[in-house]
């Protein structure tokens, strides 16, 4: 096995690890030995098309259909040069102070995460997009809240030169959104900071990592690894796990380190959510522009948040409840349909966590609380009534039965859209905000790390991505992800300066 | 709706005649593919099924199998021999199925089948999806 030696090293690419390296990159003149592995690959620009089944091949782990171990939820999971920053749309909230409250984490401050995220949401190029960059499908939830009592805020996003390609959530075509892969990782390899992609990590040792480099797969997407292929042992005084909240826990837990906190993997959220298209007699814009300009915040009142979405062939059809002429009939409309995603606030319940097979591999298991499927209903109901008071003419409903609603029905849309008709297996139900496994706390009787991602019992190991949420955050993650991840690294540096 | 008699073997083997039925049933467009936009189907579903673990795909076998059985016994016939009606009943019922085995089941089949027609530039050009990397700019 090849050996290397490092002062820290890092897991993972995305909003925590890109983080992480950036902030730990300007020790490197004064002679930090810093490395970051990344499992996914590093594609050219010229390799962001845009087309969907390449690009979810390319970018999603099992290509965007990661299944939870009943098979009832899709996980969406970034896996590439930037991680899920990739492929997201590039929303940018701050926490908000009642879940931070609410977590009840010592040494965890509100004020701090803002401070921080604001310092990162510049850095990120954030703002709101100007009005003759919205569309249709952007106006109508505006529109349809307004006409049902709603107020849509707009979503502050970090993108710079976007030219409206709707394609987020398949990496963006023209370098236009700030992920870790367009700011913070560039920064931190500029410094010295040394990124290895198709790099898996095996497993982690005592203050080391068993790390295999991969070959590039033939016709796969994007450049060689930058280390031979291989398997590697790569000793470091501080390793910082941020390989997102399956990937860290599941890497943990396969890695069996004596002292490991017994919560690795307990906590698991994800946000759970429904794609929810209507129907419009005319045609509107949709996919193109920016796909998610706005939302709904109904978090603390109703579990809920409504987002506006747009997404492509497939994954809108497998979406979709059904099969047959009623499903091709929602599909042949594309043109005339406007989405919303609504995402249920689940939050830590025992036995939904993230634990390995007897390869090692990630299993997560999850099961729909009663909660969760009362504000998925919910927020289905919200949906239909924001979708006929901006004029749709049906709209689809997984939690009804059948799932389409006519407008006949606006008036009866409690009575139609019921949690009866949630069956799990049938009911599509995907999530993109994985969260949880190595929670924060006091000790390591209700957690896995303190609230500088230090692991319990072992200094030398931090956590620094979303598997530090004791639970749920509410809103789209990855600001807070950066926020506590530049706290690990604040900490890092200034033990690596002893 | 059933699949036209000259339906190639691919490596489904045997069990590709029922499976293309199934998948009409699914995406009543691909009734009007010829075979080789059949096979071009196929191909991203076999596709995707050797990137993933190799139990997943001897799953969807077995449960086109299922179906098949289930179809025997329900109306004496096999998928690929069902009218439009009767398919559709059939998958019904397993997507419905009180079975939790079965209705994911009929998921994973589902999701494939999508994925084999509507990630065809063809399907997404036939429903008018325009997206572009150009963005607005494709569309003045």
């Amino acid at each position: 096995m090849n050996e290397r030696d490092y002062d820290v090293v890092v897991v993972g690419s995305g909003a925590g690890g890109g983080t992480v390296a950036q902030a730990l990159a300007p020790m490197v003149a004064d002679g930090l030995r810093v490395a970051l592995f990344e499992k996914g690959p590093r594609l050219r620009d010229d390799e962001f098309t845009g087309r969907e089944i390449e690009m979810a091949s390319a970018l999603y782990e099992d290509g965007g259909g990661f299944l939870t171990a009943d098979g009832t939820l899709t996980l969406a999971l970034g896996s590439a040069y930037g991680g899920s920053t990739v492929v997201y749309t590039g929303t940018s909230l701050t926490a908000p102070e009642r879940v931070i409250r609410g977590w009840g984490v010592p040494g965890l401050d509100h004020a701090d995460v803002v401070a921080r995220s604001r310092r990162y949401a510049d850095e990120n190029n954030v703002h709101l997009l100007p009005d003759d960059e919205i569309n249709d499908n952007n106006r109508l939830f505006v529109e349809g809240c307004r006409g049902a009592g709603y107020a849509a805020e707009q979503f502050p996003i970090n993108v710079k030169g976007c030219l409206g390609s709707s394609l987020c959530n398949l990496g963006c075509p023209n370098a236009a959104k700030q992920g870790t892969n367009r700011v913070q990782l560039p920064r931190a390899e500029a410094l010295g900071v040394e990124v290895v992609t198709r790099a898996e990590v095996l497993r982690v040792e005592e203050r080391a990592l068993v790390v295999r480099v991969h070959d590039e797969p033939q016709g796969a997407k994007g450049l060689p690894s930058e280390w031979a292929p291989g398997d590697y042992r790569v000793r470091a005084r501080i390793v910082v796990l941020a390989a997102g909240a399956v990937g860290t826990p599941a890497l943990l837990l396969r890695s069996a380190l004596p002292g490991l906190p017994a919560r690795v993997g307990e906590g698991f959220t994800c946000h759970p959510a429904h794609i929810l298209v209507a129907e419009h007699a005319r045609e509107i814009t949709n996919d193109v522009g920016h796909p998610k300009s706005y939302y709904l915040d109904r978090a603390e009142d109703e579990g809920f948040i409504l987002e506006t979405c747009m997404y492509f062939p497939f994954t809108t059809a497998k979406n979709l409840v059904g099969f047959g002429e009623a499903h091709s009939r929602f599909m042949n409309a594309f043109r005339r349909l406007q989405m919303i995603l609504v995402l249920a606030c689940d939050h830590a319940t025992p036995g939904n966590r993230v634990a390995i097979d007897r390869d090692g591999r990630a299993v997560v298991h999850y099961r729909f609380t009663p909660d969760v499927v009362r504000s998925l209903v919910r927020a289905t109901r919200a949906s239909a009534r924001i979708f006929f008071a901006a004029g749709a003419v049906r709209v689809h409903a997984p939690s009804a039965d059948p799932p389409c609603l006519e407008v006949s029905d606006a008036a009866r849309i409690d009575e139609r859209v019921s949690e009866r008709h949630f069956l799990p297996g049938r009911t599509s139900v995907s999530a993109a905000h994985p969260m949880g496994g190595c929670g924060m706390g006091r000790d390591a009787g209700d957690s896995v790390t303190d609230a500088w991602g230090r692991v319990h019992g072992l200094p030398w190991l931090r956590i620094a991505d979303a598997s530090l949420f004791p639970d749920s955050l509410e809103i789209n993650p990855y600001l807070s992800i950066m926020a506590l991840a530049d706290r690990v690294a604040e900490a890092v540096r200034a033990e690596a300066t002893r | 709706m059933t699949p036209p008699p000259s339906a190639p073997t691919g490596t489904f083997g045997p069990m590709e005649r029922d499976l293309r039925a199934l998948a009409v049933g699914i995406v009543p467009e691909i009734a009007r593919l010829d075979d080789a936009g059949w096979r071009a189907v196929a191909t991203v579903v076999e596709e995707a099924l050797a990137s993933r673990p190799a139990p997943l795909r001897r799953k969807l076998l077995l449960f086109v199998r299922v179906l098949g059985w289930i179809s025997v016994a329900r109306y004496a016939a096999r998928p690929a021999s069902l009218d439009a009606v009767r398919l559709g009943r059939l998958l019904a019922s397993v997507e419905r199925s009180r079975l939790l085995l079965l209705r994911r089941g009929f998921w994973g089949l589902r999701t494939l089948v999508f994925m084999g027609y509507w990630t065809r530039p063809e399907s997404a050009a036939a429903i008018g999806y325009r997206a572009r990397p150009e963005g607005w700019e494709a569309r003045r």
